[in-house]
């Protein structure tokens, strides 16, 4: 009896090994960090663009409107393929645009910035890229929607015309 | 005087000896943080802008005063468990933990009860 019983279970545990592998085949084995939604925003010092003079985060995140941090560099090609969407964004009152230039040469960051236009009310700098860990960030272009100094969504890669129209209905 | 040079020979030695100390810990911490943007390799490993950057803020944060744990935590915190390559035991890991001693023992057993009934 236990005899017959060993042949069917072998196969049964063969079919389920079988599956638990294809499954793992189809999911792709790119990893994407969890979104910190709800989080609050990490508390780091920096250096303004323009003027190198030291600053605090409490001193920019300092009021109860909406932020967006965006972190960008000159030498990121899907950063200018969603600088187009930024400049449309800061229109928009409602929301302050905070640029944080990510190792990138300061020449080449004004550049960009006088042939593109520029979006944002603040830029800081990340020399190191460390600040853009702080925010638990993994590249460029990523962008994290701030309010009332927590994380409201996180987008992972360059914006377009539907995720600005999600920013936009949050904010509005 | 020669109990003066050796003297002078180990305060030389002494912060060296702090930094050697510090590189080792920092090379411990970076091997077991996996480089999210190289997939398959440590931030040790990885010479990617990601992964120096990781370093960089090692450093700072064992400047800072921080242990390994705390380290741990820190980037846990902000990455979630897959950053570290040592996974600590929780409700999401304990099938990984757990199924290797489970299927150790269900075929230790299968062994004994063959070799008992063979006997």
């Amino acid at each position: 009896m236990k005899d017959k019983l060993i042949p069917p279970m072998v196969i049964i545990s063969f079919i389920i090994i079988f599956l638990i592998f294809y499954k793992g085949l189809q999911e792709t084995n790119i990893y994407t960090p969890k979104s910190e939604i709800k989080k609050d925003i990490p508390i780091f010092s920096s250096v303004y663009f323009d003027s190198k003079e030291n600053v605090n985060s409490s001193e920019i995140f300092n009021s109860n409107k909406f932020y967006l941090l965006n972190i960008w560099a000159s030498w990121c090609v899907p950063c200018r393929q969603e600088h187009s969407y930024l400049m449309k964004l800061s229109e928009n009152n409602k929301v302050t645009l905070i640029g944080l230039n990510y190792k990138d040469n300061f020449n080449n960051a004004q550049n960009f910035l006088t042939k593109l236009g520029n979006p944002y009310e603040t830029i800081l700098l990340d020399e190191d890229g460390t600040i853009s860990i702080e925010w638990g960030a993994y590249g460029v272009p990523e962008t994290f929607l701030i309010h009332k100094n927590k994380i409201v969504s996180k987008y992972i890669g360059p914006l377009n015309e539907q995720l600005i129209n999600e920013i936009n209905s949050i904010i509005k | 005087m020669k109990i003066l040079k050796t003297i002078i020979i180990i305060l030389l030695l002494i912060p060296k000896i702090s930094f050697a100390d510090d590189q080792l810990e920092r090379n411990k911490i970076t091997k077991n943080l996996r480089c999210l943007i190289c997939q398959g390799q440590s931030v040790y490993d990885s010479d990617s802008d990601f992964a120096n950057s990781m370093k960089i803020l090692v450093d700072k944060k064992l400047e800072e005063g921080l242990s390994e744990n705390q380290i741990y935590d820190f980037f846990k915190e902000k990455y979630g468990e897959w950053i570290l390559y040592d996974p600590t035991l929780n409700k999401n890991t304990y099938i990984l933990w757990l199924l290797p001693i489970l299927i150790f023992l269900l075929g230790g057993a299968i062994i004994f009860k063959k070799l008992k009934f063979k006997k």
